[in-house]
């Protein structure tokens, strides 16, 4: 082969990887990475930065998202784009870009369990410098900076901006409620009035109550899927409201927490609530849960309130101008909360000092109250607690009232970097109890409490 | 050839083909320019990738976790071996793969033998029923997900029973894996049907016009020309199915979920749940990814020695 040869194709190899190199990465953020060291300081220097780019989830909150970064390419001349990406595979897009160091995207809109992988593993910036000072964090209700924002819980540290908060909460069928007829059977049967419930044992009766499989009528939808995190969602609304954990957050012990007796009593009642779900029910998230809903097959459905808008609307549900929405009611000894959903917004640590600074400026604008006012009014969930207990955003919708209170008792899973590990623990044994109908619920928790023990242990987080 | 024109060249026109003879690529330096290419891309997409995640399952290592792989030799192969869960994982996946692949198998032949003589519309109806294997894994598992459900599925209401008080074919752990199995031979009994038809067809008449004039029977004739004649490509078939059930996940995923339970969770499943959402555990599940491989070497052996005794006759 000539030498000419040989020095065009080592160049066309050159240009090749190059081109697939991309931006050179900044340097490895100091302190088990993403910290913004070196970079948070330094004045904005977006003047180049002309664009950027957000990644979150295909859904609707997605587009009211981009229709109102669309303010902020007025205000300022920086092109924002909302890109989405299905749920089934926005984790993984996500997380294989940030295995690459990617720089296709300048901000993520991640989950609240990603907060430890993001904070250690050093895909996200740290934004405590300026979460107080120039993010507005001091409007924030104080239980979504802990959910979306801080990690580790309590060190008060941030990674991201609280953007879309969400629970879970449950859309009621007021037609049924409201019937004389059925209220009159129903205090012949339980003897009280058949009303919102305010406790999960009126939930269960109000559930067994409508469960009639002639009329191909059921009590409830709850979430049964073992695919990703459902099941454990469903069964962290009656875990947390029988005043049980996961464990202790500053331990991480785990045995005589999610084994203790109000654990398993919670367990148990969420494998009675399943006997009132319709048939089929083995593998339900929330796509399902509006389906069994919109089909006019349950009186009440749980699902997050993100999802609640499709249901207050005619042209998605035919039973909108019948339903109704509540928040979780409390448990045994009157404890009340919800499984977190939602979002935060992080910064990811791979781009150029240039552009976090840009992103750090939107996050800004996005912090700001008129901005997480209109955010609300398109229909974003915000966390801002002066718009969440306004009047105007509570008799905004139909929904939000009893949205506002659930994010005032809002929980979660582990936001550990080993998430992963520990989920699809109690997802496969949960859904072994639950819906295979496998073992009891103390031998279910207890085989939980030793494998999650394990996973601490090998994570180097267990302290004794 | 190219060469050969270059010198014949330069014998009349000598400035001419010194001048071209720098400038031609010469037979060697055409094939070389072909062939590098190939080889840089079977060596970084398909060599490289192997005999790298041959080292991280050796390795305590998760891709996105911004730290070194850990050398733990043996250590993840252990795991493993020793994870009862992962044995039941095993377990319903060679129930899995002896079912499906017999059955497809059976009905594959069966469907095949029921086509080979050309009736009316037969082009049709074979067209009609390879349609199957060629959708989407993903959309056949919503699809009969819908089909299956309880309530409004026509599964059940074919089977007689009334809305809502049928077996719950997806939400049953006794069931479950059997809704898995009749998907997946739904949708790729029609592959072996096709290598079954190539080999009828390729049968010569004159074998069946002598067993004829012997006064052999049908049966007799089935088992001494039709079988062993198609033997070769039905193998072939049952080859390529035992492989693909074996890595079988997008069905599970669309149908069950791998549950309820344990009851549909597959190796090729687990090994998804391993690899990504949300644990990237990326040593394990390479281990995992070889234990898998070996042991579709193993089986793929076993039929291809199998395969070449029949072919020796």
């Amino acid at each position: 082969m000539s030498k000419r040869l040989f020095v065009l194709l080592t160049l066309l190899a050159s240009l090749i990887l190059g081109a697939c190199g991309g931006e050179a990465p900044p340097a490895a953020p100091a302190d088990q990475g993403g910290s913004s060291e070196g970079t948070s300081n330094q004045p904005a220097a977006s003047s180049n930065v002309n664009d950027l780019t957000i990644i979150w989830a295909e859904w609707d909150p997605a587009n009211y998202l981009q229709q109102l970064v669309n303010d902020y390419t007025a205000e300022t001349g920086v092109q924002v784009t909302v890109v989405q990406e299905p749920w089934g595979s926005f984790g993984d897009r996500v997380f294989t870009e940030f295995a690459g160091k990617g720089t296709s995207y300048d901000l993520v809109v991640g989950d609240s369990q990603w907060l430890g992988q993001g904070a250690t593993q050093g895909h996200y910036v740290e934004l405590t410098d300026i979460f107080y000072t120039e993010l507005n964090g001091e409007a924030l209700a104080p239980a979504t900076v802990t959910a979306y924002a801080e990690y580790p819980k309590g060190s008060g540290r941030m990674w991201a901006y609280p953007t879309e908060g969400d629970a879970d909460g449950w859309a009621y069928r007021k037609d049924l409620f409201e019937d004389p007829q059925e209220q009159e059977s129903f205090k012949a049967r339980y003897g009280y009035d058949l009303a919102v419930p305010q406790t999960w044992a009126q939930l269960r009766d109000i559930a067994e109550f409508f469960t009639r499989p002639d009329q191909n009528l059921y009590g409830v939808s709850i979430y049964t899927q073992k695919d990703y995190d459902a099941i454990t969602m469903g069964y962290q609304n009656v875990l947390f409201s029988w005043g049980a954990d996961w464990g202790n957050p500053e331990t991480y012990k785990v045995d005589g927490y999610i084994n203790s007796p109000e654990a398993v009593d919670a367990l148990e009642f969420y494998k009675e609530l399943y006997k009132f779900t319709p048939p089929g029910s083995s593998n339900v998230f929330w796509q399902e849960s509006i389906d069994h809903y919109t089909s006019g097959q349950v009186a009440m459905a749980m699902n997050f309130f993100a999802f609640f808008p499709g249901l207050a609307n005619p042209a998605s549900n035919p039973y909108a101008e019948q339903t109704g929405f509540f928040s979780n009611p409390a448990g045994p000894t009157g404890e009340r909360h919800a499984a977190l959903g939602g979002q935060g917004m992080s910064i990811v640590s791979y781009i150029s000092p240039e552009r976090q600074a840009a992103a750090k400026e939107f996050l800004k604008w996005f912090a700001r109250d008129d901005v997480q006012k209109k955010w609300a009014e398109l229909g974003g969930y915000t966390c801002n607690a002066t718009v969440l207990n306004s009047e105007e955003f509570l008799n905004n919708t139909p929904f939000n009232r009893a949205f506002s209170e659930s994010m005032q008792m809002v929980k979660d899973f582990w936001a550990v970097p080993v998430y992963g590990e520990l989920l699809e623990v109690a997802q496969r044994e949960l859904h072994k109890y639950v819906v295979a109908d496998e073992g009891t619920a103390q031998e279910t928790l207890d085989t939980i409490a030793r494998e999650h023990t394990q996973i601490f242990e090998r994570a180097g987080l267990l302290q004794e | 050839m190219i060469r050969t024109k270059v010198r014949d060249a330069s014998d009349k026109q000598p400035a001419i083909s010194r001048y071209r003879s720098r400038h031609v690529l010469s037979d060697a330096a055409l094939k070389r320019l072909f062939l590098w290419p190939t080889l840089a891309l079977l060596i970084s997409i398909n060599i490289f990738p192997l005999f790298y995640s041959l080292y991280l399952s050796f390795t305590t290592y998760s891709a996105i976790a911004n730290q070194p792989p850990v050398w733990v030799g043996l250590q993840n192969y252990r795991d493993i071996l020793n994870d009862s869960q992962l044995w039941i994982y095993f377990r319903n996946t060679g129930r899995f793969v002896l079912l499906t692949v017999s059955l497809q198998t059976i009905i594959g032949f069966g469907l095949a033998l029921l086509l080979r003589e050309k009736f009316r519309a037969s082009g049709v109806i074979t067209t009609l029923i390879l349609i199957p294997m060629m959708l989407s894994p993903v959309v056949v598992g919503l699809f009969w997900k819908l089909i299956f459900d309880p309530s409004y599925g026509i599964f059940n209401y074919l089977l007689g029973y009334p809305a809502g008080r049928g077996p719950e074919w997806l939400a049953s752990k006794e069931l479950a894996l059997w809704a898995v199995v009749i998907v997946d031979v739904w949708m790729w009994s029609p592959f072996v049907m096709l290598l079954c038809l190539a080999g009828l067809s390729a049968i010569p008449d004159y074998l069946y016009e002598a067993a004829e004039i012997d006064r052999a029977s049908s049966l007799y004739q089935f088992w001494r020309i039709t079988l062993p004649q198609v033997a070769p490509l039905l193998l072939i078939a049952v080859l390529f199915r035992t492989i693909e059930a074996f890595k079988t996940f997008d069905l599970v995923m669309g149908l069950t979920g791998g549950g309820p339970g344990d009851a549909t969770e597959l190796v090729a499943v687990n090994l998804y749940r391993l690899a990504f959402l949300g644990q990237w555990n990326t040593g394990k599940a390479s281990a995992l990814a070889y234990i898998v491989l070996v042991i579709i070497i193993a089986v793929s052996n076993i039929y291809i020695k199998y395969l070449n005794r029949i072919k020796e006759g």
